[in-house]
């Protein structure tokens, strides 16, 4: 055990790095888009439109991609969805449109995200800008958050002709597109590209590294500008309920993923020889792969129920599978073992599910183990929010909204993550672009003769 | 098992699927390599008089494609032979020779004058093929030296050069008409006054596939500069059919043998023909898209087929359906049939409701409940087959007759009556009009 704990860069040769993080879903060529657009049945009020957080009108942009008009398909995309190009990735299309899709009666659905993906490429590629800020509002709004929500408000108030100021306290906007989300998905800076693409619109000045709390606060903004959106995402990560003893390398998988998405040099990052991932969503599945193509020997993933109760969709467990992630289910981590400060071996419980509730069976076991990277979901922390002055309500631990967005604050509105509902791109981007859309006529309610 | 072999005008052969006068026919390489896959006959690319016609180094053809970059429809500008008169005798002397039980028919098409035909003719009998075909069809090129279509288009040339060629040849002569005229029936008679033994058709419909946009010019184009060409395939067929069951049904030409020709992808294709009155098929677009090998297809779906109706030989068969096409105005106005859908074979892609919406009786929900369900209405539905044409579930949607029930639409009875235009008391030239209770016809049921 003289090597322990053994973790160290470059366990793989830099090509086989480079080629493991290569795109997840290889884009389709012309060929394969066009076979693909033709199976789309251009149904009446599509079951897809209907599943897709934001509406986008999916039998439309695939026909004007089997037209040969991939870029009037992008522009049918982006016009309900700015953030298409990553939904397009990222999305969980078989648990949404493709779900839908009638032709899934055949066992194969439309393959309409990778469609989507086509179509937002063909425009990227080209470097057109489709959008402009609109005529000059003179109102000023405030975004709190770069991410897929904030900067899908902000876009959604400049095409409208408003202000608008998006506080970022990372250095970079993108948010989880930028930080969060595995680097297979979304490979070539395409994330930066489409917040340049966003941001292309005009209108809109982001000040990185100012975070809500610390640098500016709720209250301030509401005094200053005409309206704020919240779009703070989730700032905490669960604890896993048990005494870390300071060991070293226990870790937040977030952390990791940040880590490795903003590296130039993937080759550069350590990585255990041993890796424990606890957890079961998209963050888990993220960090377990990733580990195992930066060469990690031994991955394994543990969650604490079974393979149906995952958050992580079934294609992406099955991305685990493939790539040689162990997947254990029900059992959950009880304890730490460590060796001169540092992780040693992760002992686990087995659980199971009696009369509908998950108890501990009191046989165990131990892994050994590097590193460990804890995922079992992240939390929102009101502190940030949290003004003497102005009290914002919350609901299940996040902030509370109606329908358009609208917090219990009269100028604030709020979306993402940090609000209640699915925690996907896809939705955060329809919470941004409906709470611009309220923001909008509120404002046009205070200002009627603003635009004479 | 069923006998495939066929007597057309005298010329037999082992099965009705025929290779059209057209590219693949043009030599002998290719014609071989067609009887080794077992076409039953060819009619080799029309012959014309020395020298040679030159075709375009551009390109010869167009198509518009359906999904999958299937060809639907095939167009050309390709002209008869352009190889030595001389050449193509010989060959096609020798194949005949090496292939006694195929069909070899020749095309041909010389310019407008008795000598020209005459002098054709003598040199293809020495060829001991078994027949001739007169291309009076093509739509292009050949049409603007007053060949081809140019004379298809006049039922006295037609009628002409039938007679001169009776006179000056012993082998059965079939005419090939053009679909490019007003009514075919007129052609066809001409080719039988003349003395013809059969027609063949349709040639090419005269067509320009599609514009380039950047070049604006028609697509394919020659150096920027495009023309008309002959138009073929599946997307013919339906032309081709209605054409076929016009001369098998006329007064004047019924029971004139037919070379059905069109589209012909299939065993069912040729089998459509065959029902409407040609004794054998041709086939050319199927051939050029897939290869010769699709004749194994077709000879044994036409023979399962065959089996499976109790037909022994094609002629069992052949015109059966001539019967059953009629005017317009003989159609039983007394009959009614609702659209009916089959709620599991159903995929909810809501076709038929938007069609049926936006275009023709607002006859089928969307919503049923509060659930998305497409459910016919009988009381608005008339039948029109719309919704069935647009599912993409292949019978899914299928029209019922009514038996001996109230049509919920007219309110009207349906017991199996028959009345048809000639009959009926909205035609003020009903010729025995019968009692009609008008209000029940009009008045929607409740």
């Amino acid at each position: 055990m003289s090597t322990h704990p053994d973790i160290s860069a470059g366990r793989l040769p830099a090509a086989d790095i480079e080629a493991g993080f290569g795109d997840l879903h290889p884009a389709l060529d012309r060929n394969e888009a066009r076979v693909a657009s033709e199976r789309c049945l251009f149904c009446y009020d599509a079951p897809c439109i209907q599943a897709c957080p934001t509406s986008i009108d999916i039998p439309l942009f695939i026909r004007q991609i089997s037209t040969g008009n991939a870029e009037g398909a992008a522009k049918t995309i982006l016009d309900a969805n700015i953030f298409g190009g990553m939904c397009a990735r990222v999305c969980p299309t078989e648990t949404l449109c493709e779900e839908a899709c009638v032709r899934m009666a055949e066992g194969k659905p439309v393959e309409i995200g990778r469609l989507q993906r086509y179509a937002t490429d063909a425009l990227f590629s080209t470097g057109r800008q489709l959008y402009r800020q609109g005529a000059a509002t003179g109102a000023r709004v405030a975004v709190v958050g770069a991410g897929p929500a904030g900067l899908s408000c902000a876009h959604k108030l400049a095409t409208l002709g408003h202000t608008v100021d998006v506080y970022e306290a990372r250095a970079k906007a993108g948010g989880l597109n930028e930080h969060g989300i595995a680097a297979y998905k979304t490979t070539d800076g395409f994330a930066q590209a489409e917040v340049d693409f966003v941001m292309g619109v005009g209108g809109i000045t982001l000040h990185a590294g100012k975070r809500l709390g610390r640098d500016v606060t709720l209250a301030g903004l509401a005094a200053e500008y005409d309206a704020v959106f919240l779009g703070v995402g989730l700032q905490a990560v669960n604890a896993l309920g048990i005494e870390e003893n300071g060991l070293a390398n226990i870790e937040d998988a977030v952390a990791f993923i940040e880590r490795l998405r903003q590296t130039s040099d993937l080759a550069s990052l350590p990585v255990g020889r041993k890796v424990i991932v606890v957890g079961g969503g998209m963050t888990a599945v993220d960090a377990a792969v990733q580990a195992k193509k930066l060469g990690a020997e031994e991955v394994t993933l543990v969650y604490r129920r079974g393979a149906d109760a995952m958050p992580a969709s079934k294609y992406e467990q099955e991305v685990a599978l493939t790539n040689g992630v162990v997947i254990r289910h029900f059992a959950r981590p009880y304890a730490v073992k460590g060796e001169g400060g540092v992780l040693a071996s992760v002992l686990f419980m087995r659980t199971a599910i009696e009369a509908g509730k998950l108890v501990d069976t009191g046989e165990t076991f131990e892994l050994p183990a590097d590193q460990l990277f804890k995922a079992i979901g992240q939390v929102f922390l009101p502190t940030d929010v949290a003004d003497e002055s102005a009290v914002l309500e919350l609901e299940g631990g996040k902030i509370k909204v109606d329908a358009e967005g609208r917090t219990s604050l009269p100028k604030v509105w709020a979306g993402g993550d940090c609000t209640r509902g699915k925690d996907l791109t896809v939705v955060a981007v329809e919470d941004g672009k409906q709470a611009a859309l309220s923001i909008d006529r509120a404002l046009a309610a205070r200002m009627p003769v603003a635009a004479e | 098992m069923a006998d495939l072999s066929v007597d057309f005008v005298g010329i037999k052969a082992p099965n009705p699927f025929w290779l059209a006068s057209a590219p693949p026919t043009d030599k002998a390489y290719n014609v071989e390599r067609a009887f080794r896959a077992g076409w039953g006959g060819v009619v080799w690319k029309t012959l014309g008089e020395d020298p040679p016609v030159v075709n375009v180094s551009g390109p010869r053809y167009g198509a518009i494609h359906g999904p999958d970059r299937r060809v639907i429809g095939f167009n050309n500008i390709e002209l008869i032979t352009d190889r030595p008169l001389e050449v193509n005798l010989r060959e096609i002397k020798e194949v005949k020779r090496k292939w006694r039980d195929r069909a070899m028919v020749v095309s041909l098409m010389v310019p407008c004058t008795e000598e020209s035909w005459k002098a054709i003719l003598a040199r293809v009998e020495e060829t001991e093929a078994d027949g001739v075909e007169l291309n009076f069809g093509c739509p292009h090129g050949m049409s603007e030296r007053g060949m081809g279509s140019a004379v298809g288009q006049v039922p006295e040339y037609v009628e002409m050069v039938a007679r001169w060629c009776k006179q000056h040849t012993r082998m059965p002569v079939i005419v090939k008409l053009t679909p490019n005229v007003g009514d075919i029936r007129k052609p066809a008679e001409a080719a039988k006054r003349g003395g013809a033994d059969a027609v063949s058709l349709i040639n090419t419909v005269n067509s320009i596939m599609h514009v380039d946009l950047d070049a604006m010019s028609p697509w394919p184009h020659t150096g920027g500069k495009g023309t008309h060409g002959g138009m073929c395939g599946p997307a013919v067929k339906p032309i081709a059919l209605n054409m076929t069951a016009e001369i098998a049904r006329s007064e004047v030409t019924r029971g004139m043998p037919i070379s059905g020709i069109g589209g012909i992808e299939t065993w069912k294709d040729a089998a459509e023909f065959m029902a409407l009155g040609a004794g054998t098929v041709q086939v050319c677009t199927a051939a050029m898209v897939y290869g010769f090998k699709i004749v194994e297809e077709m000879k044994s779906g036409l023979s399962d087929w065959m089996d499976q109706k109790g037909y022994s030989r094609v002629s069992d068969f052949v015109g059966r359906a001539v019967p059953n096409v009629t005017d317009w105005q003989y159609l039983n106005l007394d009959y009614a049939v609702k659209a009916s859908i089959d709620q599991d074979a159903c995929i909810k892609c809501g076709r038929c409701h938007i069609a049926c919406e936006d275009t023709s009786h607002q006859a089928i929900t969307n919503m049923v409940d509060g659930v998305r369900k497409f459910e016919v209405i009988e009381e608005e539905c008339v039948g029109c087959n719309l919704c069935a044409v647009v599912c993409p579930v292949e019978n899914c949607i299928t029209m019922v007759p009514l038996e001996n029930e109230v049509d919920k639409r007219t309110g009207r009875m349906v017991d199996g009556s028959y009345r048809n235009w000639t009959q009926h008391p909205n035609n003020p030239m009903a010729k025995e009009p019968v009692a009609y209770d008008t209000d029940a016809a009009l008045e929607p049921a409740e």
